[in-house]
Parts: structure tokens; C-alpha cells; sequence
């Protein structure tokens, strides 16, 4: 990697010469560089407001980049490894729905593990792509679902060997990888692509001491959300493409849905990050690694606590962990995740990144301060010391084998009729139910509701958990499949 | 040469003081700290361009920080102070014979190093035998600490920067943990008067109320600090202020003293309208 290269900033630059050249805009947007909202100006600060500006010849255009954008996303592709970057506005979520797109068209199948984000899911619906699921491991102490195990893979690729292309978490919300390399490795042997969802990892692409990313072991497409542990603004993404997939048609499946007015606030700041990263980020995940791990230590100190790490690697479906992630188990001081996610919000001002039923995860990152963490673990203690319980009668865990009777598409499009969700019973859901975050479905359409899915539904809203998915904005009622459709 | 220090008061005031030469100036791992020589205060420490200390009013904070516990519940032996980089804590402390452990925890092992070197007037106590110093977050070292002191004083810094976590609840749970059945928290409590400063104190009284079943504020006056107006929090598992001040007992203790007394002791619980009602929204 030429280091010179990777100090531009390509959009940067472009957007400070053009507001040195102090053009009159009879162009959108029209705050006009901020004259025409002042209390907008006033809130966001003026800086931001003369760099919101319209796409135009000396700033290129985000649908079909020639110039600074081409030179920035030409740079961030030699910063990953890969053979392009495309930047993203609409989130890693379309990242991941591109890749979706990109790789298998209706009625093609994709294989994944059920564990994936709502957004792989909502990419079926979107293209008619049918998924063929592979479980997850579960770690039934912690209760968290985990990588995909080698064998599992492989025979699923024997049983879809029309599969298209296979979809891997790297890593899952709680920082597990699979086997990335295996499974790349096997996956082109049977002639199908590997996309990756690298939402939780951008931090791998720059240092030695974290799991292999996608680009690393030859995958396909990678989606890695900038805005997490990269440092970008909340929306931004990059989608990286490589090997034989093709870049004008992934750019057109792009603009399918992204929008035509890319924000320069957020292009820019993919592209500052990028440098940031490219210059410095084996230092910052050095630094952010040690955090996590001091926390790590001092939250076990406490006990009751399991902050887990690398001994649960097994070579397997836990093949790697991103030491990163500060994931804690807390069911063994008599509490949901959730209940000690929403008492660290409430009583202590301290917002982690979510809680679900048997853990929390604290993101720790390059902005924080030691005293930061310490605060972390001091009210980790005093929530041990105030509300901690007997554990009896926590459930303990994520994750429910789904059956899956019909495609995400199809169960979301059918004739469908509204029941009371706990009569629903044995019918097949036409729409999504899930905890956010994670964002993992617990429901997914086309998948049949059992007595046991609703349990744990209950005991979600129970604990507190902010359900989402359905229709009915209070998950009170769930479409499901006429049972002539059935 | 005309040379001032000026302090920000509140974003509309600003606070000056002639200075006569520039001691000493450093950056430690958490903060600017400087030290002037100025013509009306003495000696000055500043830390990120805010006054801590000065020669001249530093007695009114630190017997009004150690003696009204310590005239309260005169049986107290173990002490954890936390803060107090400058040693003036420490120094009023080590006049009580009946003390017999002091643990002093400051997060900036240099604060202590450059009043040594320059204020001594603070920090000459800090070498004594029952004086143990721990340079670590405070917040850390009370978490381990269960039942141990009959006594904590909270000397910090204002809730932005190194001092932050200092005015949180896991912060006062941890001590209220820490202190024995019987303990006193003593801390730093802000200024009701300009608004910034107001709304630290409401949200550390806030805090600290949920925990002990004595909450009370006192009120001193100390000329360099924002407003001059500033405040102390007592808090306590069993002992009230006023109540249960032995003043003949530690009248009889014959401590040279500048500014307390037990007169004003009693006096300092008693607070202005305005005061009172910034409690009460806190409560």
C-alpha cells in the first residue's frame, strides 16, 4: 500500500477548494449553505451546512462516479484489499441488500445462517432470492448463537448445489467468526460467491491481531459499516467488491435503490475515515483492543459477570472472537441482559449498544476515555451489589430453531389475515418479529409460529425488550398466511 | 509587565487576578497544571486554566472539607480521601491524633508532585506515616472497598474532565459501600450560582440522596472560586450534622483553626431560599 496515496482525502479536498471558490448556488439544497434555515445553522454549526451541497462537476456524482469520488472510492479499495469500494448512504443496510441483489436474482437460492441481520432478510423479500438456512451453533451457557460450523456448511452446499452464493457474519453482533477461509474456500470450490456481512468488523481490514476479513481470504463482497468501529457518520457504508464480480453491474444494482442526492457530509466522511484508518488504524485497534480487554478483566473481578473472550474459540463455530467486543453475560447476578441495559441507561447515564436476554455489549471504541470504563465497571458493581437476584426463572437463551415452510418474498406478498399474536399459534408469519437490536429476527416471514417462539416473544416484551417488525406497532397483532394460502 | 490570569466564571464573567510570575506550567496525562506567583493570592494552582488553589483562601475550603465531619463523629479512625492532589485535605487531617489510617487517592501523580514542589504550604502533611497514597481512579479504587472507612471526602475537581467521575451514582453507590455502618461522605458539591455550576450541584445532590439516609448541604465562602459562593455535601449512614455535633469535645481537641469553628459549623447548614428550592427540584 503506497502511503502517500492514502493521506488524500480526495473529497475532502474537493469540497474545501469548492467553497473557495465561492460559487452563487442556484442549485438545491436550499438552505443555500445554510442562509436560508438559521436555526438549522445555528444547531449544526455552519462548517457542516456549506459542505451539504448537490452533486456537480467538480464534486462528481455518487451514481456514477468519474472523479474525486472514483479517486476516494479507488483509495478506500486499496486501503481494504479489495478490487472496489463503493461508498454507501443508505447504510451497510443496503450494502448487505446489494450483495443479496448483486449475486443471486428470483427464485435463485442463497445460503445463510438464520442468525443473519433483518436486512439480509429484507433483501429477499426485496428480490425474490430464497434462503436455504443453516443453524448456528449455540453456546447453551452463554445462550448466544454462534458461527456457522464447517460441516454444516458443506453439507448444505452438497444438498443446494444450485446455490448461488453463500452469506457469512463476520463477526456476529457479540464478535464470534466462523471458519472464513474453510467456508471462502469451499464455497468457490462448488462455483458459488461469498458475501460477507461485515457490519460489526471494519476494524479487521487494519490490524494483524483481529479475525481475517473477507478481502483477506478471497470473498467476494464485503459490507463494512464505517460508521461503527471505522469512524465515519452514522449512515455511511462501504460495499467492497472482488474477483470476478462484476462493477458496473453491482453499481447498477445499487442505484436500483440508493438514492440519487448522496450526501457530501457523508462521502466525506468516509473519506476522511479512510485515511484515518489507512494511516493509523493498526494503532487505534491496538489501543481500542486494550481497553476492551482491561474492562474485560476488571468486569470478571466483579464475578457474577462473564465478560467472555478468546477461550471460547473451538475451532469451529466459534472459530475466531474480536477481542474488540465487550460482550457480558449477566445472567448469573439474576438478570436479563436487558434489564441491566435499560438500568445502566436509567439510574447511571451510560448507553451501551444493546441488551437482549442473556447479555449486554458495551462498543468500545478509539473515543473512549479510561474513566469512561471505569464508570462502566463501577456501575456494573453497584448493579450487582443493588438488584442483583436469584437467577431462577430467566430464560437463557437467543436463539429458536426456525421452520421455515415458505420464502421470504412469498410469505410477505400472500394473502394474509391480522390474529391476536398469541392465538397465532401454528400459522405461518407473514412478517418479521425481532428485539432491536440486535435485529435479529426471531420471526422471519414464510417461518411457522410455535408455542415456544411466543413464550419467548412474551418474555422479550416482559424484560422490556423494544420489539419491532410487525405491522401493528405495539406487537400485538401478527399477520400470518391465509389458511388457504397454506 | 502586565500580566493577568483570567477564569471564565460563567460564559459571561470573567475572573482576574495580577500575576507576578509564571512558576511553573506542564501537561500531565489528564490536565494543564500550572502554578503562579500573583500579587493578592500567593501562590495559585491551576488545573486547565481553573483555579484549585490559592495561598491566600485555601484554609476556608479545607477546614470547612475536614472539621465539620470530624467535630460530628470524633471516633473516626479510617479515612479515604479521594482527590486532594494539593495536600490541604491531608494537612487538616493529620491534626487529629485520633486518626489513625489516611488513604488518599489521586488520579495525577504530578498535581501532588508540583505542590510539593511549590505550594508546601498544602502539601506538607503528605509525607505522614499514616498517610498512604494511591495514584488511580478513584472510582476503581472505591469499588474494591467494602465496610473499611468511617470517613470519605470527595476533593474534586468540577464533573468535566478527570473529576467526572466523581459525581456520578455508581461513584456514590461504590462509596456508600465503602464506608462503615456509621460513615461520613464528605464532598466537593459545586456552586448554586451560575448556571453550569448549578446544575452539577443539583445532579450530584440528586445522586447522592438515593444512597444515604442523612443528606444535608453546608454553604462557605471562598473568594476564588466561581460566584465565591460554594457548597459541601454532607451524607451519612447514621450521624446528623447538627444533631449529633460534640462541641465541647472538639472544642476541648485545642486544633488551630482559621476559619472553623463550631458556631459555624451549625451556621454553615443553614441556607439561603434559593438554595434550598434548587434541593428540593433535585430531590
Amino acid at each position: 500500500m503506497s502511503i502517500l496515496s492514502q493521506q488524500k482525502a480526495p473529497i475532502m479536498e474537493a469540497l474545501n477548494k469548492y467553497k473557495k471558490m465561492r460559487v452563487v448556488p442556484f442549485d438545491v439544497p436550499g438552505h443555500k449553505r445554510g442562509r436560508g434555515n438559521e436555526e438549522l445553522t445555528a444547531f449544526l454549526g455552519e462548517n457542516a451546512m456549506t459542505v451539504d451541497v448537490n452533486s456537480m462537476k467538480p464534486l462528481d456524482n455518487l451514481i456514477h462516479p468519474v472523479s474525486v469520488i472514483r479517486e476516494a472510492e479507488e483509495l478506500a479499495a486499496e486501503a481494504f484489499g479489495a478490487k472496489h469500494a463503493f461508498f454507501m448512504v443508505n447504510g451497510t443496510t443496503s450494502a448487505v441488500q446489494a450483495m443479496v441483489m448483486t449475486a443471486c436474482k428470483a427464485g435463485e437460492k442463497i445460503i445463510m445462517p438464520r442468525n443473519v441481520h433483518r436486512s439480509a432478510i429484507n433483501a429477499l423479500i426485496l428480490s425474490g432470492a430464497i434462503p436455504v438456512y443453516v443453524n448456528p451453533g449455540v453456546n447453551s451457557e452463554l445462550g448466544i448463537p454462534l458461527g456457522m460450523a464447517l460441516e454444516d456448511v458443506k453439507r448444505t452446499i452438497l444438498e443446494h448445489p444450485d446455490a448461488k452464493a453463500i452469506l457469512i457474519n463476520n463477526p456476529t453482533y457479540y464478535g464470534i467468526c466462523s471458519n472464513l477461509q474453510a467456508i471462502t474456500d469451499l464455497a468457490h470450490e462448488h462455483g458459488m460467491l461469498v458475501l460477507v456481512d461485515e457490519a460489526h468488523g471494519t476494524h479487521f481490514y487494519f490490524s494483524d491481531d483481529l479475525p481475517a476479513s473477507g478481502m483477506s481470504v478471497g470473498a467476494d463482497m464485503a459490507s463494512v459499516s464505517m460508521h461503527k468501529s471505522g469512524g465515519s457518520l452514522t449512515q455511511s457504508s462501504i460495499l467492497l467488491i472482488n474477483n470476478d464480480v462484476s462493477e458496473g453491474y453491482t453499481r447498477q444494482i445499487i442505484n436500483l435503490t440508493q438514492t440519487t442526492s448522496g450526501s457530501y457530509l457523508l462521502l466525506s466522511s468516509l473519506d476522511i475515515s479512510r485515511k484515518n484508518l489507512a494511516l493509523n488504524g493498526s494503532e487505534i485497534f491496538r489501543k481500542v483492543g486494550e481497553m476492551a480487554q482491561y474492562t474485560r478483566e476488571e468486569i470478571n473481578k466483579i464475578g457474577g459477570y462473564y465478560a467472555f473472550s478468546k477461550e471460547l474459540i473451538n475451532g469451529d463455530t466459534i472459530f475466531d472472537f474480536d477481542q474488540t467486543k465487550l460482550s457480558v453475560h449477566t445472567l448469573e447476578i439474576g438478570l436479563a441482559g436487558v434489564e441491566v441495559y435499560d438500568i445502566l441507561r436509567d439510574e447511571y447515564d451510560i448507553q451501551i449498544e444493546f441488551g437482549d436476554i442473556g447479555n449486554i455489549l458495551a462498543y468500545i471504541s478509539v473515543g473512549d476515555r479510561r474513566l469512561d470504563l471505569e464508570r462502566l465497571v463501577g456501575a456494573l458493581s453497584e448493579i450487582k451489589r443493588r438488584y442483583g437476584n436469584d437467577k431462577s426463572g430467566l430464560f437463557d437463551h437467543e436463539y429458536i430453531n426456525p421452520q421455515v415452510v415458505y420464502t421470504p418474498q412469498k410469505a410477505f406478498y400472500a394473502t394474509k389475515e391480522k390474529l391476536p399474536i398469541n392465538e397465532s399459534a401454528g400459522r405461518i408469519a407473514s412478517e418479521f418479529v425481532m428485539a432491536y437490536p440486535p435485529g435479529i429476527p426471531i420471526l422471519a416471514p414464510g417461518e411457522r409460529i410455535t408455542t415456544e417462539i411466543l413464550e419467548y416473544i412474551q418474555y422479550c416484551k416482559d424484560k422490556g425488550s423494544f420489539m419491532t417488525g410487525t405491522e401493528d406497532s405495539k406487537i400485538e397483532h401478527i399477520n400470518v398466511l391465509k389458511e388457504t394460502e397454506q | 509587565m502586565n500580566l493577568w490570569f483570567t477564569e471564565n466564571h460563567s460564559p459571561n464573567v470573567l475572573f482576574s487576578i495580577k500575576v507576578i510570575e509564571h512558576l511553573y506550567t506542564g501537561r500531565s496525562e489528564f490536565q494543564k497544571i500550572d502554578v503562579l506567583q500573583t500579587a493578592e493570592f500567593g501562590r495559585i494552582l491551576t488545573l486547565d486554566g481553573l483555579v484549585m488553589v490559592t495561598e491566600k483562601d485555601e484554609f476556608i475550603y479545607h477546614d470547612m472539607i475536614t472539621h465539620v465531619p470530624m467535630a460530628t463523629n470524633p471516633g473516626i479512625k479510617k479515612v479515604l480521601v479521594i482527590g486532594a492532589g494539593d495536600g490541604g485535605t491531608v494537612r487538616e487531617l493529620t491534626k487529629y491524633e485520633s486518626i489513625e489510617h489516611i488513604d488518599m487517592v489521586e488520579i495525577d501523580e504530578m498535581v501532588v508532585d508540583v505542590c510539593k514542589e511549590f505550594i508546601p504550604q498544602t502539601a506538607s502533611k503528605l509525607d505522614d506515616p499514616r498517610v498512604h497514597l494511591h495514584f488511580e481512579d478513584g472510582l476503581k479504587f472505591v469499588r474494591s472497598r467494602e465496610d473499611e472507612y468511617d470517613l470519605i471526602i470527595v476533593d474534586s475537581t468540577d464533573p468535566f474532565g478527570p473529576g467526572e467521575g466523581l459525581f456520578t451514582r455508581e461513584f456514590y453507590g461504590n462509596c456508600y459501600k465503602a464506608l462503615k455502618e456509621d460513615g461520613i461522605l464528605v464532598n466537593q458539591h459545586e456552586s448554586p450560582f451560575y448556571e453550569e455550576d448549578a446544575l452539577g450541584m443539583q445532579r450530584a445532590h440528586k445522586r447522592i440522596t438515593g444512597f444515604f439516609p442523612v443528606c444535608e448541604v453546608y454553604q462557605v465562602h471562598i473568594p476564588t472560586y466561581p460566584s465565591g459562593h460554594w457548597l459541601f455535601g454532607f451524607a451519612s449512614k447514621k450521624f446528623d450534622p447538627i444533631k449529633d455535633l460534640n462541641a465541647d469535645a472538639w472544642n476541648e481537641l485545642g486544633l488551630q483553626t482559621k476559619y472553623y469553628n463550631t458556631d459555624i459549623h451549625v451556621g454553615s447548614f443553614a441556607l439561603p431560599n434559593y438554595v434550598k428550592e434548587q434541593l428540593k427540584d433535585a430531590e
